[in-house]
């Protein structure tokens, strides 16, 4: 069982390095001020539209984030070695991914099982033998670490299709800067506004060789009915790109245009926020109305880039996740720097005898869920839940991860009676292009509920503002 | 052999419809049992994308036309040499890894019936290498599913197929392939041409079948219609999960109303 | 630009100057049910204007009989009503939310705030509002979002969308506003230049805002002719046929400019104004009124298909 947890303020000895510039601010706070100023910001995200609906949820579509404001905080040694970490593990996904869909030689070489691969629903056999520009598959990589102490981060996971929540690390630090400006005045904290020109610089970077001029980069999403259509209106707007539906694309000859006021514009790269599935009605799910009939034909023939390509998940899937040392190892010749949560392969018989003995004192994931749905947390959970979910893990054991209930550390965090520590993870976005870039910062989920460790909005989780102090 | 092919496929609409566009696999890769003469794929009006080969080594092709139409003709007019492989594959371009062809669509997705199929055919099968148990399944879908045109249709699946317990030679294959699954063989649909013979055992110019992976061996065809394994008289178009996946002709109509398709198919062997 | 961006700026404008000509004719009605009854069993002009707004059949399937305060919350509340106040705002709130972008943060918190504040009144008990407290809300709120258009949208295409939309509607509502007050409102040719004409003229005339500019421009008489003259041959009145149609040019030209290209939908633009400049009001009442406006009802469809052909699909070359 878990009994301490790294609280990343207080140190034994004291208040720790990156929070000591913090002391006065929120000491000398009070509560009236405080109110005001949550309710301000409160007010600044509705007036941006900053809004979030979960799916299947009903309710307010326009339902707020909640945002802690107490900011959390990294040093800049702190933040080196995880940037090193966190993009040698993007580059070791986008290789994998490469790797898989040209000779797949990590499995020839036995380090990966060829089913887990060829076998997974992630797996498209349209793209087998297609190599995008630049032979990178996953334009942006999402990595969830938790952190356990002073100097041991864990992924949680990675996401290489298409990881959401970043406007929410942009907005979050325009909240910020706007109500606590002495805040940035008196402290050096490394600014996050470059990340929408890393990002459109790493779209056209991957423009097909048959574009010769400017490219034209668009952002498809589902629609504005989508839970994520903020991020994706926001995010094209920061980039002055258009935002479009699939119905504002279609396919002639080789390639993709753009309905516009002055009629068909081509476009060169697509950033699509819609799952692989729904892509092409040609190619994919015939019953897809939010894709484009013919996409992935242009797509393969080198008429337009997606970004993601269709087929990254696979290199996000749980069961993969597992092995991704491995490719640090085989493909860099690099030691990993950030460390993989000891993992359980309910598909493995030994494991999952282990899991169903143990299953009270572990998180238990399926393999293919997100959003923390679908999951287990033994430690929080009563017996007869525990019961009913090792029974199902018992009929479909190849669906389900196990993980030990990791001691996620603490921050402080703004609640009723003053500040208390509270749990958090860390969502920093990486960019591969041309160039392999992270902007210092990222997304801080933080779980606002006392004791509880899931931080995913959907369940009662909050954001922060994610500080990397810059050197001096 | 020599093998022409007349092939047109005609989509009339009740009324006029805003367009098409359609992914075409209609071109014949060049493998060690055929190699295009001449062919040509022609869509009066329309405009047709530069063809490329894709993973699986096929070649494809996009067709759009932008404006009210009520008809729409796709004609394919070539001659193939052909020669007889005994169904095996080779030298044919491909990347796609044999082991991705393991998982099934919602229409080869097996049922009770196909379970049984497959258990009961391979119960005595003991020492059988790969291959004979490849023949074994073949022969067991042939006899399960008594050919039958009507019985069946295009959406059908392998396992309402079996539940129909007649098919053709769209169902033959996804339920073939649904077996070859069970038995741990990646197998995949194949779709193409049959020169039907004078003695008319053979069935449907325009024509399906399984191909199914063979350690050491590589693809190989099986035709549970026509019991046998593709050879001369066969053209190789291309291959997919199911039916609907390797379809020779995907389409969608814009601005849409219902279609009657008329297809016309002509294999024939050159007088040489 | 987008051609769906377009869309939404063409339509959002196009609701909003709706929700303006629903709460303009329930103000109608409401005026109109203050006068005394003259008897004789011809009152029913709140079934006329549920007519006029094509909204009849709807309202008698769900309330049955025609009561004032059921109309009143129909054509203002009623989300199932497409025209009523509240599904034109929220309509137009959801057009700016798909184009957020393309719009001014101004232009958003005036649109946002009408819609919150709408769903603050849908909270509050029915009695607390009165019909002229509510019909006075909309214009307000739609003045205050039309001047953050115009005092903060850059003048690209967008801009000229946007105003496009308001020409267009407001040329169909004008028509409309006045063919029903002609055409449907008056029980029989026998009260023409009755009292109760008089009255009615007299409440069109507010209900568009124009009572005191018409009293200033004609001399204070009542005139069927002199009114339908303002209405619309008057380029002094913004909101007269001749003046939505000038708009209508002055934005289509902009747009030919800055795209370089001139599209059919210049020409009938073109046409529509040709015909209004040149149009004496003999002319018209020669042609019928009620005549005359169901034309222009249908060659502004035709304007707006125009518009929708060359600019909204994307697929014009």
């Amino acid at each position: 069982m878990v009994t301490s947890f790294f609280n990343e303020m207080y140190a034994s000895d004291g208040l720790r390095a990156p929070y000591q510039m913090l002391e006065g601010w929120y000491q000398n706070m009070p509560a009236e001020f405080r109110a005001l100023k949550q309710a301000e910001a409160e007010d600044l995200f509705r007036r941006y539209g900053i809004t979030f609906a979960v799916y299947g949820e009903g309710g307010d579509p326009d339902r707020l984030i909640p945002f802690d404001m107490f900011p959390r905080v990294f040093t800049a040694h702190e933040w080196r070695r995880l940037e090193r970490g966190i993009k040698q593990r993007a580059r070791a996904l986008n290789a994998f991914l490469s790797d898989v869909y040209d000779r797949g030689e990590i499995i020839r070489a036995g380090l990966i099982p060829a089913d887990l691969v060829y076998r997974n629903d992630a797996y498209e056999i349209a793209v087998a033998g297609f190599r995008p520009p630049l032979g990178v598959f996953s334009h942006i990589v999402g990595i969830d670490l938790v952190r356990t102490g002073a100097e041991q981060f864990y992924v949680l996971e990675d996401n290489c299709r298409t990881p959401s929540g970043v406007s929410y690390m942009l907005e979050n630090r325009e909240v910020m800067m706007r109500m606590f400006p002495h805040l940035f005045q008196e402290n050096r904290v490394a600014p996050v506004d470059g990340y929408a020109r890393l990002l459109k610089r790493t779209l056209a970077s991957v423009a097909p060789a048959k574009c010769d001029r400017d490219p034209c980069v668009v952002l498809l999403t589902p629609g504005h009915f989508n839970s994520a259509y903020y991020e994706h209106s926001f995010l094209a707007d920061l980039m002055g790109i258009e935002l479009v539906e699939g119905q504002d694309l279609f396919v002639e000859g080789d390639f993709c245009w753009m309905r516009t006021t002055e009629g068909p514009r081509k476009v060169d790269v697509i950033y699509r926020r819609i799952d692989d599935a729904f892509l092409d009605p040609l190619c994919f799910r015939p019953d897809s109305a939010l894709g484009v009939p013919g996409l992935m034909n242009v797509y393969r023939s080198g008429g337009v880039t997606i970004c993601s390509a269709p087929g990254a998940g696979v290199a996000d899937d749980k069961a993969i996740y597992t092995y991704v040392p491995e490719m640090v190892r085989f493909y860099l010749g690099e030691t990993p720097i950030l460390d993989n949560v000891p993992t359980w392969q309910c598909a493995k018989s030994d494991d999952l005898k282990y899991v169903l003995e143990n299953i009270g004192e572990l998180v238990v994931k399926e393999v293919h869920g997100s959003g923390g749905y679908g999951m287990l947390v033994g430690p929080a959970s009563d017996r007869a839940t525990i019961d009913t979910f090792a029974a199902k893990v018992a009929a479909n054991p190849s669906n389900y991860i196990a993980q030990p209930t990791l001691a996620l550390s603490t921050c402080p965090t703004f609640v009723e009676e003053g500040i208390a520590p509270r749990h958090v993870d860390l969502r920093p976005y990486c960019l591969v292009g041309r160039d392999v870039e992270l902007v210092p910062g990222a997304l801080t989920r933080v779980a606002l509920t006392d004791g509880s460790l899931v931080v995913n909005s959907s369940q009662g989780g909050g954001v922060k503002d994610t500080w990397v102090i810059a050197e001096e | 052999m020599i093998l022409t092919v007349f092939h047109k496929t005609r989509y009339e609409f009740e009324s006029p419809v805003a367009g098409i566009i359609q992914s075409l696999r209609l071109i014949p890769a060049k493998c060690d049992s055929q190699k295009v003469i001449d062919w040509k794929v022609d869509v009066p009006d329309a405009l047709i994308g530069e063809a490329f080969r894709d993973g699986a080594g096929d070649y494809i092709q996009t067709v759009s036309l932008r404006k009210r139409v009520e008809h729409i003709e796709v004609i394919v007019q070539g001659t193939v040499e052909t020669i007889d492989t005994a169904g095996v594959l080779r030298g044919h371009r491909e990347r796609v890894p044999p082991r991705a062809y393991m998982r099934n669509t919602v229409r080869t997705e097996p049922n009770r019936a196909i379970v049984d199929l497959v258990q009961n055919t391979l119960r005595d099968a003991g020492s059988a290498t790969a291959l004979e148990r490849a023949h074994l399944l073949s022969e067991a879908v042939s006899d399960a599913l008594p050919y039958r045109p009507g019985a069946t249709h295009a959406h059908t699946t392998a396992a309402e197929a079996m539940n129909e317990g007649a098919g053709v030679c769209q169902d033959h294959t996804q339920v073939l392939i649904s077996c070859a699954h069970l038995a741990d063989l990646p197998a995949r649909y194949v779709s193409g041409y049959l020169n039907a013979t004078e003695d008319g055992s053979a069935h449907e110019a325009s024509h399906a079948w399984a191909e199914i992976y063979i350690d050491r061996l590589g693809w190989v065809g099986f035709d549970a219609s026509n019991k046998c394994c593709p050879n001369d008289q066969y053209i190789r178009l291309g291959s997919g999960l199911d039916a609907q996946d390797a379809a020779p002709l995907r389409g969608l109509v814009l601005g849409g109303a219902a279609e009657a398709l008329d297809v016309t198919v002509l294999v024939e062997a050159q007088q040489q | 630009m987008l051609s769906r961006t377009a869309a939404n700026l063409f339509w959002m404008t196009r609701f909003l100057e709706r929700s303006e000509t629903t709460a303009r004719l329930l103000d109608m009605g409401f005026r109109n049910a203050l006068l005394p009854n003259t008897g004789g069993g011809y009152r029913n002009e709140w079934g006329a204007i549920l007519q006029s707004k094509g909204v009849l059949q709807p309202f008698t399937d769900k309330y049955g009989e025609i009561v004032q305060r059921n109309v009143e919350s129909f054509l203002f509340f009623d989300m199932e009503n497409p025209s009523s106040v509240a599904s034109c705002i929220r309509s137009a709130r959801e057009n700016a939310r798909i184009v957020r972008t393309a719009l001014t943060s101004q232009v958003w918190d005036a649109i946002n705030a009408s819609y919150q504040e709408l769903m603050a009144m849908q909270r509050l008990e029915r009695s607390k509002l009165s019909t002229p407290d509510l019909t006075d809300w909309t214009i307000r709120t739609s003045s205050l979002i039309r001047g953050a258009i115009e005092s903060t949208q850059l003048r690209i295409d967008g801009y000229s969308f946007m105003n496009l939309g308001y020409a267009v509607e407001r040329a169909d509502n004008t028509a409309r506003l006045l063919d029903v007050k002609y055409y449907v409102l008056l029980p029989s040719v026998a009260y023409v230049g009755s009292g109760l004409d008089n009255y009615q003229w007299t409440t069109l005339l507010r209900a568009l805002s124009a009572h005191r500019a018409y009293n200033w421009a004609y001399g204070g008489e009542l005139s069927s002719v002199q009114i339908a003259h303002f209405l619309l041959l008057n380029p002094k009145f913004p909101r007269s046929l001749l003046s939505c149609y000038a708009e209508a040019n002055e934005h289509l030209d902009q747009l030919a400019r800055i795209y370089g290209r001139s599209t059919p939908a210049q020409e009938s633009a073109r046409a529509l104004l040709g015909e209004l400049a040149e149009a004496r009001i003999d002319d018209v009442f020669d042609e019928g009124l009620h005549e005359f406006l169901t034309r222009m009802i249908n060659e502004n469809g035709g304007l707006a298909q125009s518009i929708h052909d060359q600019y909204l699909t994307g697929e014009a070359r």
